[in-house]
């Protein structure tokens, strides 16, 4: 008789990395959806190349390095989705396969691949972006919103979208208030307006968010931090801080970026610090800086501090620890 | 009733209770037995029998030398085949006496109730009766029972969770033996001059409870008798029955880090523990049998047994049922539970004193999930009982990182398994911290011996 020895525990939970990754996926379709419903095609095909280009990196970057295939663990696929969730739908197609080297290649693989990049893949790939090609990056157009130019696959720009200013380039303008002509509330909502392509509908990303939670993918530690500290910054700088939680970036950050594993702490005390952290970034950037956006630095800033934050917060253990 | 404090962390197994309902097998039917001279926590006793010796069930051959250690004794009657050395499933070398039994379990005249008038005779009676606490530690109970200066026992906490997949054992004993259970705790508050006693039982087993509780209401009517004898239900989460996690269910107190129950004035008894003092008290018969879980996928029929101490694990297994034909080949034997046993290397080890299950896997059951890289999800840290960094460790632990380890707290791990359980890469975070444990006393000695 054949005997089999391995170490305690010797019953394992179901649940394995691609699940996770999988639920990731599924939580974004909502937001996916909504995008391709506002921007049309366009959304689709920006969607199709950062995936496709994402896990044909990956495979090569492997293939390279000898190392074991990993694009079966879905997390090529995330960072190809997160990637083009923060485009603008305006953006030349070839751009974003330099976001997804970017990504995959200089952020995640040569640091070793999967649970060992130091900064998240996707802001990577997009603040490369931005930097090289500041005017593609910002060139927002107005969501058709009609699902009829939404399907049809004709090359021609739809005559009605018009370059428009996200909302947050107009509260940027009107300093911080509400002005005449800006969205409102519902139509930031439901993501009638200009903007990144996952970024627009907080309503579809809240339902997969309530998905993350659900599978308990994801916890509420960061996000909350996040944007609690981004609303009370914005609120004591006599910004509206409803309009600064609704426009932007802020909730895909909060509840999709900084919750990303790898590169944000382990630690629950480390989580809420981090959160915060992100989120003072984000709001001074916001309000002080030269841009009107900053989550996505304010991420990447924190994603560097990472180990740090770890180091101090170590928990202490049931029973106090030993002197 | 105060309200109860429950731990944070654990996890959430299939209980797998599938031998709740099935009586005790008594199996006698063993040519021979292998008992080892260790079988607690604590030096090992030395042999006193040899070959072609003839000896008599509860007869002593194994005695104790330093402290802490219990005696070890004959479970059979019959004759000593040998005496030698063997490496056991722990990998340490342990002499084993293998004797003959004649099937006629002859009792040894010794054997019968001890005297006991005073709290140091109670404690003396019980080191002699080789108990070790049977709960899965095997630390010398009669070593619990004193506490340490300045100590004193207020609570005694009776360990009924069975919070482990598989192990029925001691709902068993619940079940079968309410009474002697009842009894065998109020001998230990008696003797020891304990006020309090809770028993914690888990909540998916009321019939546990509800014996005991209807136990307790009878001998509320008996004269003197301790009425402050409480039953707890507890929340079903593994690792309840962990000694920590239940003494913070139970009393609402922390055992400090490095400590022991004693030092929040605790003691901690199983239900199979007090049960046995409750039998030896009345009998006088030493600790020589044991009552184990069968189960897993690959057993014929899944069961409770009661063995000899020294049975051969393959004679227990056949004994009660065997092994289906389909899984023959290839299986996986675990001494104690599915969360922290010990699977074993060679069939040929023997029944001991404190491991309450034996399960057998089959082929699915038993394969080894490959370990993928950490894509720290932090699930361990959600899962770890003690609040420690699962994730953190085995990085560190893999990388001999001795002062991290210490600075994160890796001697605190009770090596309950919930973080690998939850692990979707499925890394052997125990086995790695379990590691990291031994660089520590590695480094400790390798200094000491510079100095």
């Amino acid at each position: 008789m054949n005997l089999k020895v391995s170490a305690s525990p010797h019953i394992r939970d179901k649940a394995d990395t691609p699940r996770l990754m999988r639920d990731v996926i599924i939580a974004l379709v909502p937001a996916l959806l909504v995008s391709v419903y506002m921007f049309g095609y366009r959304a689709l095909l920006i969607i199709s190349v950062t995936v496709s280009s994402a896990i044909v990196f990956e495979f090569a970057c492997r293939k390279i390095m000898k190392r074991n295939q990993s694009i079966s663990d879905l997390s090529a696929v995330i960072t190809g989705l997160l990637l083009a969730f923060s485009l603008p739908p305006e953006i030349p197609l070839w751009m974003p396969v330099i976001g997804s080297f970017t990504a995959i290649v200089a952020a995640k693989q040569l640091f070793g691949g999967l649970g060992q990049n130091i900064v998240n893949p996707a802001l990577a790939g997009r603040i490369v972006l931005s930097i090289s090609y500041p005017a593609e990056m910002a060139s927002w157009s107005l969501p058709s919103g009609r699902p009829s130019s939404a399907f049809s696959f004709s090359p021609v720009f739809e005559t009605d979208m018009i370059t428009r200013a996200t909302p947050l380039q107009m509260l940027y303008a009107g300093e911080g208030q509400m002005t005449v002509g800006m969205p409102d509330y519902l139509d930031l909502l439901i993501g009638k307006h200009a903007g990144s392509l996952g970024e627009i509908s907080i309503a579809a990303l809240l339902i997969g968010v309530i998905y993350l939670l659900a599978r308990k993918v994801i916890s509420l530690w960061t996000p909350l931090s996040f944007i609690a500290v981004v609303m009370i910054f914005a609120a004591l700088s006599g910004h509206n801080p409803i309009y600064h939680l609704l426009s932007g970036g802020l909730v895909i950050a909060a509840f999709f970026f900084a919750t990303d594993y790898t590169t944000t702490p382990l630690t629950r005390s480390g989580k809420v610090l981090f959160g915060i952290g992100c989120g003072l970034i984000a709001a001074l950037i916001r309000i002080f800086g030269s841009q009107p956006e900053g989550v996505s630095y304010a991420i990447v800033f924190m994603n560097i501090l990472t180990p740090h934050i770890e180091r101090i917060t170590i928990p202490l253990p049931f029973g106090g620890g030993r002197k | 009733m105060f309200k109860l404090d429950y731990f944070s962390g654990g996890v959430y197994p299939n209980p797998n209770k599938n031998t709740l309902f099935y009586p005790t097998k008594r199996l006698n039917q063993f040519p021979v037995v292998r008992i080892p001279m260790s079988m607690h926590i604590g030096p090992p006793c030395s042999c006193i029998v040899k070959k072609g010796d003839q000896v008599l069930v509860g007869q002593m051959i194994g005695e104790p030398t330093k402290e802490p250690s219990v005696p070890v004794h004959s479970s059979v009657s019959g004759t000593v085949r040998s005496v030698h050395k063997e490496v056991a499933s722990s990998g340490r070398s342990v002499v084993v006496a293998e004797i003959e039994s004649d099937g006629h379990f002859t009792f040894h005249p010794d054997v019968k109730p001890p005297v006991i008038h005073n709290r140091n005779e109670f404690i003396r009676a019980l080191r002699d009766s080789g108990l070790v606490g049977l709960g899965g530690l095997g630390y010398p109970t009669y070593a619990k029972l004193q506490p340490k200066e300045g100590r004193k026992f207020d609570t005694l906490v009776v360990n009924a969770a069975d919070s482990e997949p598989y192990i029925t054992a001691d709902f068993r004993q619940c079940v079968d033996h309410p009474d002697e259970i009842i009894d065998g705790i109020r001998a230990v508050m008696r003797y020891l001059d304990i006020p309090v006693a809770r028993i914690g039982v888990e909540k998916n087993k009321p019939q546990a409870a509800d014996v005991l509780l209807y136990e307790l209401e009878k001998v509320k009517h008996t004269a003197g008798a301790h009425t402050s004898i409480y039953l707890d239900r507890l929340p079903l989460i593994y690792p309840q029955g962990a000694e920590k996690m239940l003494v913070y269910s139970l009393t609402g107190r922390k055992i400090p880090s490095g400590g022991e129950s004693g030092d929040v004035n605790v003691l901690v008894l199983n239900v199979s523990t007090v049960r046995f003092i409750s039998k030896y008290l009345k009998t006088g018969i030493p600790l020589i049998r044991r009552r184990l879980t069968l189960d897993g996928s690959a057993l014929r029929t899944p069961c409770n047994v009661n063995v000899p101490i020294g049975a051969p694990i393959p004679d227990v297994i056949s004994a009660a049922g065997g092994i289906l034909d389909e899984e023959k080949d290839s299986v996986k034997i675990i001494l104690g539970g599915s969360m922290m046993g010990v699977a074993l290397d060679r069939a040929d080890a023997s029944v001991i004193k404190y491991y309450r299950a034996l399960l057998v896997f089959g082929k699915k059951e038993a394969e080894v999930p490959p370990e993928a890289v950490c894509i720290r999800c932090a699930r361990c840290l959600k899962a770890c009982p003690m609040k420690l960094v699962p994730a953190t460790l085995d990085k560190m632990a893999r990388h001999k990182d001795i002062e991290g380890l210490e600075q994160y707290h890796v001697r605190d791990c009770i090596e309950c398994g919930c973080c690998a359980y939850v692990c979707p890469a499925k890394r052997y975070l125990v086995q790695s911290i379990r590691n990291g444990k031994t660089h520590i006393k590695q480094a400790r000695i390798k200094e000491e011996t510079r100095q």
